[in-house]
């Protein structure tokens, strides 16, 4: 297959080798920075419904392959292809301050009724309180709940968290962590996580990724049920298995 | 609107009034010097807010937005985009101090009449504020041959500075939008933009004299030009500090490129904007003075160079005055244009 620059979301057919129809897929990826290649020749299946924990050192990449399938980084060279639409929910809100918390989650939807469908997201994520409020008045939680309504009101087929909870306290991540998979168990959409936190790739994926030498260096499936405790066995082992991965401990 | 003026301009006071640090600690009486502990710069900006611009901060504002005619050292910068430069006190608390800004003019008046009075300063040199007071009655009531009547010469100069203000604001807007919005256009207007501004509006007259005459039309020219540089410079600047990364989330939602430039790049520019609208004002009415030398037979500045040529110095004192109260009402204006098309900001002082 001849290179190409990825840089826009196309949803054509995926390569012939694969399973059918994965809701998002990846084919030799390469991103260069200043000479430096930070993804090279990446393969990667993501499939309908699954929901993806990407995990990696600070600077492995991860954000970057992130920002390829939603689209936003046209310096991509290789294949990629979203099933359908992607939307993103990134690290900081990124809600426009000048409009309200409802025109904001509306943004860019093309339908007629673009503040019914916003209003009944936030009314989802628990914030139709505050629909009308100036972005500015909400809180860290508040904020980062209303930029996952504008992501799932797009109705995505696969979702894109950027680090979503990195910026939150402890207590706002475990209710968002808990906001996340209900919404994920509703609308079904498959999702990417990227994230640096092990125990939240382990509490919320199907499966983990591990990013390190510019490929995926390590990808493991977790078939615990939701909720999961912290320390079921399976678990246990397989963070031990992802810090050995993640180069912070070493073996034996 | 303390957070609306490029920190490169702003006086000591001012800029100590942005910065959520000191006053923090001394709510009562933020009019006065204030020294306290490095501890206190700890304290979260919500909690130290209400205390940040007091009254006698505001007051600074509007003078300091003004630059000399042909010097307008508004240079595109970092400006106001710190999210500190943002804090305020409540509006509650802000109406409560008001009355504070008219104590220091009040001082001034009063010291300026004993000073007169009392002949330490000549009255042929300075006039007391009663004389002025008695002089522009004058002016207002009789038409004098000399000098005409003040209203007229307020409403002519009003005219002038209205159009030049439209014409060259709008130039200035416009272009500072292609400017901000593409590297050609940064490359094909910035650098003529950068060469105007270096221009002394007295040093064009001759020229101007030459190519348009000694009509309205060169007048209204000096008065573009001198309004359209800082509203060139802060929109330029404005589009080039919208956070790239709320462009980058308009894209991730399918939004098009102008829908972009409407809905992300332009409101985020607006607070800059109209920092730029406020300086652009100042100046139209600075230029004003500049625009009246040429051969002008009515205007404020006529009335100045009537003062000068009779050896008037009251009526010079009169036209002045009117100068500063039509300053202070075109800033009312701005601060009315400013808080209703900042309200999400004020959803953040309010808070």
């Amino acid at each position: 297959m001849a290179p190409r620059t990825a840089g826009s979301l196309s949803a054509g057919a995926p390569p012939a080798d694969t399973a059918p129809h994965p809701a998002a897929w990846v084919r030799g990826l390469t991103r260069e920075f200043a000479g430096r290649r930070v993804l090279d020749e990446l393969d990667l299946d993501i499939a309908p419904g699954e929901f993806v924990a990407l995990i990696g050192r600070s600077g492995s990449g991860k954000s970057t392959l992130l920002r390829a399938l939603a689209g936003l980084d046209r310096g991509v060279t290789g294949d990629l292809g979203v099933e359908g639409t992607a939307a993103v929910a990134f690290q900081e809100p990124r809600l426009l301050p000048w409009r309200r918390v409802w025109a904001n989650v509306g943004l860019g939807l093309r339908t007629g009724d673009a503040k019914t469908v916003a209003l009944d997201a936030l009314e989802e994520v628990g914030l139709g309180a505050r629909a009308n409020a100036w972005p500015l008045t909400l809180s860290g939680g508040e904020a980062q709940r209303a930029a996952l309504a504008r992501a799932l009101v797009r109705e995505p087929s696969l979702l894109l968290l950027d680090e979503p909870f990195s910026a939150l306290d402890a207590l706002t991540t475990i209710t968002m962590h808990r906001l996340v998979l209900r919404l994920w168990a509703h609308h079904q959409p498959a999702v990417l996580l990227v994230t640096h936190d092990v125990d939240e790739a382990l509490s919320l994926s199907d499966r983990v990724l591990v990013l390190a030498g510019g490929q995926i260096a390590f990808s493991e499936r977790i078939d615990v049920p939701r909720p999961r405790q912290r320390d079921h066995p399976e678990l246990a082992a397989l963070r031990t298995r992802l810090l050995i991965e993640l180069g912070i401990v070493t073996e034996g | 609107m303390p957070g609306n003026t490029p920190t490169g301009l702003l006086p000591t006071g001012l800029a100590r009034g942005t910065t959520p640090a000191p006053e923090g600690s001394n709510s009562e009486a933020p009019e006065t010097e204030v020294s306290t502990t490095p501890g206190a710069a700890g304290q979260n900006g919500r909690a130290s807010a209400p205390h940040l611009s007091s009254a006698s901060h505001l007051s600074s504002a509007p003078h300091q937005s003004m630059t000399p005619p042909g010097r307008a050292e508004s240079a595109p910068g970092p400006a106001d985009t710190a999210p500190g430069a943002r804090r305020g006190k409540p509006a509650a608390r802000r109406r409560n101090r008001t009355w504070f800004r008219i104590i220091s003019p009040l001082v001034v008046l009063v010291g300026w009449q004993l000073v007169s009075m009392s002949g330490l300063i000549s009255q042929q040199k300075l006039p007391p504020p009663s004389t002025v007071l008695h002089t522009a009655i004058t002016l207002i009531t009789t038409s004098n041959a000399a000098y005409g009547t003040l209203q007229g010469a307020m409403l002519v100069s009003l005219e002038r500075v209205a159009i030049g203000f439209v014409v060259g604001g709008a130039a200035g807007l416009v272009l500072g939008v292609v400017a901000g919005l593409s590297r050609l256009g940064e490359n094909s207007v910035d650098p003529l933009m950068q060469m105007l501004r270096t221009l002394p509006l007295f040093g064009l007259i001759p020229v101007f004299i030459v190519w348009f005459g000694i009509g309205q039309l060169p007048k209204i020219l000096l008065i573009a030009l001198g309004a359209s540089i800082p509203l060139y410079l802060n929109t330029f600047s404005g589009i080039r500090n919208v956070d790239a990364k709320l462009a980058e989330a308009g894209q991730s939602l399918g939004l098009r490129r102008g829908e972009t430039i409407r809905h992300i790049i332009l409101p985020g520019a607006l607070p800059q904007i109209l920092v730029g609208l406020r300086q652009s004002l100042g100046i139209a009415w600075l230029a004003l003075v500049v625009a009246e030398q040429i051969n002008a037979n009515a205007g404020l500045g006529y009335i100045i160079n009537q003062g000068q040529a009779f050896l008037n110095n009251s009526v010079i004192f009169v036209a002045l005055l009117v100068y500063c109260v039509l300053g202070l009402l075109t800033d009312a204006l701005v601060r009315l244009l400013e808080r209703r098309a900042l309200a999400w900001r004020h959803g953040l002082l309010d808070h």
